[in-house]
């Protein structure tokens, strides 16, 4: 028997499949797009290409399209699943964990191995990586090249809009007064790292303890920036883009 | 799914049936007030006392809008868009002719609650002969008391000049009296909530709380009352509550303001995930159903230190609120707390703040909901309920 968790994120979907044992035996990130129904069938297909068809696993669905995955036993909320993945993850009982998201960033707080406290933001996109997204493309980059060049920045200027329609008027108008591209660049990673820091607030949290979870943990100049706001340092896992599904795996080889 | 009543108690299943649609209720109420040649009065907070108003036999009607579409969108092309959604529908219900009560209104009475509110009185009066009732928002000083005492027996004169009536002491003790024993029977409901397993469901609360309210007469509103929560109480020692005897869903406070408007994607949502919510405070909730009126004293010194005294979040301070939540979590064994506030309610939505300290302090869960009337938020607003609940178990 295997244990498959699928996270099906606004952006990308990810898939971990567990042996008996509980040991990783495959993974893998797929884009979302537009019907989570069919990708749903495609990360089935490529289960069964790996030699575990349909009737040899328990599965736990998470994520934004939870719902539409029609062969899960169970949905469980992403809110449950990144804490329980990013608990075997960091192997360690307490810890704050920020996983941004391409829809929400959620701060949650980790006690005793199981999650205590939780804040998410509401349906504004500030501070996400839909965010992080539009302001590449309002740049003409992608999302790699704008922290990189973030990191280039001679002369910091701070983005102040809180909402993504807001800032990205400031940016074009930054981009109007000819303000340099990694100037710019600098700020709208900052403002992201404001933003997750203002949400730290509402949850109680230990700067010695910071874990990172999400398609974002894979951008350095992020993970320094946020380290930076948050006064202490942030760390992540090659793995920790996974929380999600793995602890949906998880969940599901605790099903009965 | 949402917990139904047995069927096999025909007597309380008509009666909570006769409950579900309040808002047909209500609009029957209206008509047949207006019908009877009754002076009709709109309102929006508890701080209009009902007592005087219902002194002389005028009706009392809330004009507090409850729906986004079609106020919300007509009230913005006059009203800021970051407003209050109670605030900005109550607005376009008059602004378009959508409410029957603001449609019947022979005076609208508002109080000086919120910024927003008492800025949008100002437009309102464009349409609508409006009264403003000036609260002070300090409940501790001496002198906000006598101020509001004032200000309470100018609204009795206006009330008396406006339509030509006497209110007499006797005819306010009598409308004291009734309504003391009004909010009695409503606490008696959000007690049933005490019960383990609770003897009603959270929307059962809610749908019985907006349909008595439009049960004009008082003594029949007691009676009905009563006799449901008797039956109710009944129903639950035999074993015929809406859950098993051996069932025991966690135990939801709910907190915040303009909850009604909201209640499909929170309310509904959390008991539909196994929650039970087991009572209300904030806005419409226990505190001013446990707080009756001195019968024994002047009545409109009774009636002003009762109203003073009810905590809602635009008093400044508000420890009565606070000392009342605390006790509120121990008397009903509460397990979860969920505050719902809207967009830009202000007052409510700050003390949320402190409400969450003192769950921590007592290390009862929190979430702090802030929603909207408007859709397209329900996805998130149930991902939020799950996770609350998935960490609850």
């Amino acid at each position: 028997m295997n244990f498959v968790g699928i996270d099906m994120g606004s952006t990308c979907s990810k898939l971990v499949a567990l042996n008996e044992a509980k040991e990783i035996v495959y993974k893998e990130v797929v884009p979302t797009g537009w019907n989570c129904v069919e990708t749903a069938e495609t990360l089935l297909s490529h289960l069964e290409a790996q030699g575990i068809p349909k009737d040899a696993f328990r599965s736990v669905a998470t994520g934004y399209g939870r719902v539409s995955i029609p062969f899960a036993d169970k949905c469980i909320t992403e809110i449950s699943c990144h804490g329980k993945g990013a608990v075997a993850i960091f192997d360690e009982p307490d810890f704050t964990l920020i996983d941004i998201g391409g829809q929400d960033t959620k701060v949650i707080e980790i006690k005793g191995g199981s999650v205590k406290n939780f804040y998410m933001n509401d349906k504004c996109s500030a501070g996400t990586g839909r965010f992080l997204e539009i302001m590449a493309g309002t740049l003409g980059v992608d999302l790699n090249k704008l922290c990189e060049l973030g990191r280039q920045s001679q002369n910091h200027v701070s983005i102040s809009s809180m909402c993504t329609v807001f800032a990205e008027s400031e940016v074009i108008s930054l981009i109007g007064r000819g303000t340099d591209k990694a100037d710019i660049a600098y700020g709208i990673v900052e403002s992201i790292a404001n933003k997750v820091k203002s949400q730290m607030g509402r949850v109680s949290s230990d700067p010695a303890h910071l874990r990172l979870s999400g398609g974002l943990c894979e951008v350095p100049f992020l993970l320094e920036l946020l380290s930076e706001k948050l006064g202490g340092e942030v760390k992540t896992d090659p793995l920790a883009r996974y929380a999600g599904a793995y602890g949906a795996a998880l969940f599901a080889s605790e099903l009965k | 799914m949402a917990k139904e009543y047995h069927p096999e108690n025909p007597e309380l299943a008509e009666i909570l049936d006769s409950f579900k649609n309040s808002r047909e209720l209500g609009t029957m109420a209206v008509k047949s007030a207006h019908e009877a040649g009754k002076v009709i009065i709109g309102s929006f907070c508890q701080y209009a006392p009902m007592e005087i108003i219902n002194a002389p036999g005028f009706c009392n009607f809330s004009l507090c809008g409850l729906n986004y579409d079609p106020p919300v969108p007509l009230a913005e092309t006059k009203l800021p868009a970051n407003l209050c959604p109670l605030i900005k529908s109550s607005y376009g219900n008059v602004l378009g002719d959508y409410c029957p009560f603001a449609h019947y209104a022979d005076l609208v009475v508002g109080e000086t609650t919120c910024d927003g509110k008492k800025k949008m009185y100002e437009m309102l009066a464009e349409m609508k002969p409006m009264y403003v009732i000036h609260l002070p928002n300090n409940p501790d000083w001496e002198r906000s008391l006598e101020a509001w005492r004032d200000e309470l027996e100018k609204f009795r004169k206006e009330l008396e000049t406006r339509f030509n009536v006497t209110i007499t002491d006797d005819d306010l003790r009598r409308t004291i009296k009734i309504s003391n024993e009004e909010r009695r029977q409503q606490a008696r409901i959000y007690e049933l909530g005490k019960f383990d397993p609770p003897a009603i469901t959270g929307m059962q609360m809610r749908s019985v709380m907006s349909s008595v309210y439009y049960l004009i007469d008082k003594e029949e509103k007691v009676q009905k009352m009563t006799h449901m929560v008797d039956l109710l109480e009944e129903a639950w020692r035999e074993g015929k509550g809406p859950y098993k005897p051996d069932e025991h869903p966690p135990r939801i406070l709910i907190s915040g303001a303009a909850i009604e408007g909201v209640k499909e994607k929170t309310l509904e949502i959390i008991e539909d995930l196994g929650g039970a919510i087991v009572c209300y405070e904030g806005c419409c909730g226990i505190s001013n159903m446990r707080r009756p009126i001195d019968e024994t004293k002047d009545p409109m010194t009774a009636l002003a230190e009762k109203y003073l005294d009810v905590p809602c979040a635009v008093m400044s301070p508000n420890q009565r609120r606070y000392d009342q939540f605390r006790d509120t979590l121990d008397e009903w064994k509460i397990d979860g707390v969920i505050s719902v506030t809207v967009h830009s309610c202000l007052p409510f939505g700050i003390e949320s703040h402190t409400l969450g300290k003192i769950c921590e302090e007592k290390g009862v869960p929190f979430m702090h909901l802030l929603t909207d009337y408007s859709p397209g938020d329900e996805g998130q607003m149930r991902t939020r309920i799950e996770a609350f609940m998935e960490m609850l178990h």
